[in-house]
């Protein structure tokens, strides 16, 4: 099933060298990793390279709004038992960068691969994966227009008929409603906190009821389908009821999910959920997430919340107070230009807390905690910050582009 | 008003509350109770009953699929309507501003009926998307300072002579005529295309409705430091090229 008994044809190779030239120039350049340009390059030498790399190994999908990086992270620890794995382990998740990624791990036996949402149903057809992992689904980029229920309809329209095991997450009706157009299922009560983005039943439009921990609709009858494989607490509970713990070094309620989601997918590939639990917990930080950094005689804990849910995930796993919380948005391309999202969030859970706010979209931060009541204060920048807060922890959460920017500050 | 406390009503939140449109909720909540009005809300669910005894409903954006669901749900359920007969005031946005008018195009391609409480026909766009900052004029007769928001939508909505536009657009798209206009009103029915959300941007927005609804003609001041550096920022972000 695996390793590189058939060789890559000179086309490919020629691609392969092509785009690992050009990343290299990128790199000289100073334009970051160069994965992506590379990948651009050599899918431009030979369009079927993404197909023709994946041949040569078992490939695992992980797709979802949040988590998906991290997930890669300890599913690809938890495959390394049985093998050689090549990833996409910096996020780079779209074509050109998975191509990259690829084309570095000519000894792999496995591929795992993190997926933008957008294109999981092409990458899907390409590389006829062997299992896909689908996490959640919720509003993230409003200004895109890539509307939630819409994406997990393409989802469900790509994936039927696939011969991957999907391991999918029983608790998201968007993720069930994607995932339960395919012949075979591994359902996972990993849990979703956020829940706003579907009370409209995904098959026929009626109101969702949404008792305790389970969800049906009223009117059609589409319903939560029984989990074999759940999150308990600090504990996966395999199909055989044995309750495994989760040790992670990753913090908070959202990563143990995740570390289930990887767990049942490590076991479609024979690995054990000792083994492979215990393989995470190696993973410390993803791409910077969750890095505890000092800084001016301060550690900083870097949370990256890129939309209403994974700021609700990242209030539940934070110090409580006085912890001081310094929050930081901005609102450029790769962030969504539309800032209304803010008020899907729950600001309210930040009470007691010292509250230091930053970023090109301060402001609206700030009326949006005037709103709810809260105290902050207004920083002009990281150090303005950091210094009316007390030597110790502080919890830094803040979004896509302005988490880089925390980062490239402290040195990160 | 009825009885000693503003009653907002949020309608559908799960259908329509795609663009932080709670934010409109909590503007007018907290406005209120910093003029020591006594507010209530309720945020009524597509499976329940509007209530008709709402001062002031508030009703958002969303996917074009529970558009067509608000729609259709609204009109068999007749609260809303009931409520604006009554004298309540309506403010809407987006998928819900088209909801209020006489037709728009559902999510199937087709026109679906609206509630008919204000004068406009909504078609959908040929062109791009509208995105961006917004800035424009809102009419005199209202007195409140220009209108900043951020539109995303996709929509044409015509007016009827019974609508007056909102707003006069300095910058961006608004009803996407090509007429320059925003919104539309009349004596108690709101609708805009501006999310921000448009309360948040333009919390005197909020205080028109507590004042049309406790029908008094002025409000005590508040401390808006926050929300006129928003502002500022905003408007200048608007006017300044990308």
């Amino acid at each position: 099933m695996a390793g590189n008994s058939e060789p890559l044809s000179p086309r490919a190779k020629l691609a392969v060298t092509a785009g690992k030239a050009a990343a290299a120039v990128s790199r000289v350049a100073g334009k970051g990793s160069g994965s992506v340009i590379g990948g651009k390059v050599a899918l431009r030498f030979d369009p079927e390279l993404l197909a023709r790399l994946a041949r040569h190994l078992d490939v695992v999908l992980v797709s979802a709004t949040n988590g998906k990086t991290t997930t890669t992270r300890l599913l690809a620890e938890a495959l390394r038992a049985n093998g050689p794995v090549v990833s996409n382990a910096l996020g780079a998740n779209m074509p050109a960068g998975i191509t990259s990624a690829l084309a570095g791990g000519s000894d792999a036996r496995y591929g795992v691969i993190e997926v933008d949402e957008k294109y999981l149903a092409g990458v899907a057809r390409d590389v006829t994966p062997k299992a896909i992992a689908l996490l959640n689904l919720s509003r993230d980029q409003l200004d895109r227009a890539a509307e939630t229920r819409m994406l997990a309809e393409k989802w469900r329209e790509g994936l039927a008929g696939s011969e991957a095991i999907i391991i999918a997450n029983a608790d998201d009706p968007l993720i069930v409603w994607a995932a339960s157009s395919s012949p075979t299922v591994v359902w996972v009560a990993a849990g979703q906190s956020w829940k706003d983005d579907a009370w409209s039943c995904p098959s026929c439009g009626g109101v969702l009821q949404r008792p305790d921990d389970d969800w049906y609709c009223g009117e059609c009858g589409f319903r939560r389908p029984t989990p074999t494989w759940a999150l308990s607490g600090d504990h996966v509970v395999d199909p055989y009821g044995v309750a495994w713990p989760i040790h992670l070094q990753l913090p908070g309620r959202a990563n143990k999910s995740n570390a289930a989601v990887s767990t049942a997918a490590a076991a479609a590939f024979g690995v054990d959920p000792k083994v492979a639990l215990e393989r995470m917990y190696k993973v410390q930080a993803v791409a910077g997430r969750y890095d505890v950094v000092t800084w001016q005689q301060r550690e900083l804990r870097l949370l990256l919340a890129k939309n209403p849910a994974g700021w609700l995930e990242t209030f539940s796993l934070i110090d409580g107070p006085p912890t001081p919380v310094i929050l930081s948005v901005n609102a450029r391309g790769a962030d969504g230009t539309d800032t209304s999202w803010l008020w899907d969030v729950d600001y309210t859970r930040l009470a007691g807390h010292p509250i230091m706010v930053l970023g090109d979209r301060k402001l609206d931060l700030a009326v949006r905690l005037e709103v709810a009541g809260l105290e902050f204060r207004v920083c002009q920048g990281l150090e303005e910050a950091v210094r009316t807060a007390p030597p110790g922890r502080i919890e830094a959460i803040a979004n896509y582009t302005a988490f880089q920017d925390l980062r490239r500050k402290v040195g990160n | 008003m009825s009885e000693s406390s503003l009653r907002v009503v949020w309608v559908y939140p799960d259908l329509l509350s795609t663009y932080g449109d709670q934010g409109n909720a909590l503007v007018v909540e907290r406005r209120a109770m910093q003029r020591r009005v006594p507010v209530s809300r309720v945020d009524v669910r597509s499976d329940q009953r509007i209530p008709t005894s709402g001062d002031i409903y508030l009703i958002g954006g969303g996917e074009d699929r529970p558009q067509r669901l608000a729609a259709e749900r609204l009109r068999r359920d007749g609260g809303l309507s009931r409520a604006v007969a009554n004298g309540a005031i309506v403010f809407s946005v987006c998928a819900g501003y088209q909801i209020l008018g006489h037709e728009f195009v559902n999510d199937l391609g087709r026109p679906e009926a609206g509630l008919g409480l204000l004068d406009v026909v909504s078609v959908r766009g040929e062109g791009e998307r509208c995105v961006g900052d917004v800035l424009a004029d809102i009419d005199p007769r209202l007195n409140l300072p220009p209108l900043t928001g951020f539109e995303n939508h996709q929509g044409v909505t015509h007016l009827g002579p019974t609508a007056r536009p909102f707003a006069r657009l300095r910058i961006g798209k608004g009803n996407g005529t090509g007429d320059g206009t925003e919104g539309a009103f009349n004596d108690t029915v709101f609708g805009t295309y501006m999310h921000g959300p448009v309360m948040a941007r333009n919390p005197q927005i909020a205080d028109l409705l507590i004042k049309l609804a406790l029908d008094v003609n002025a409000l005590p001041p508040v401390d808006d430091q926050w929300f006129e550096a928003l502002r500022a920022e905003r408007i200048a972000a608007a006017t300044q090229p990308a």
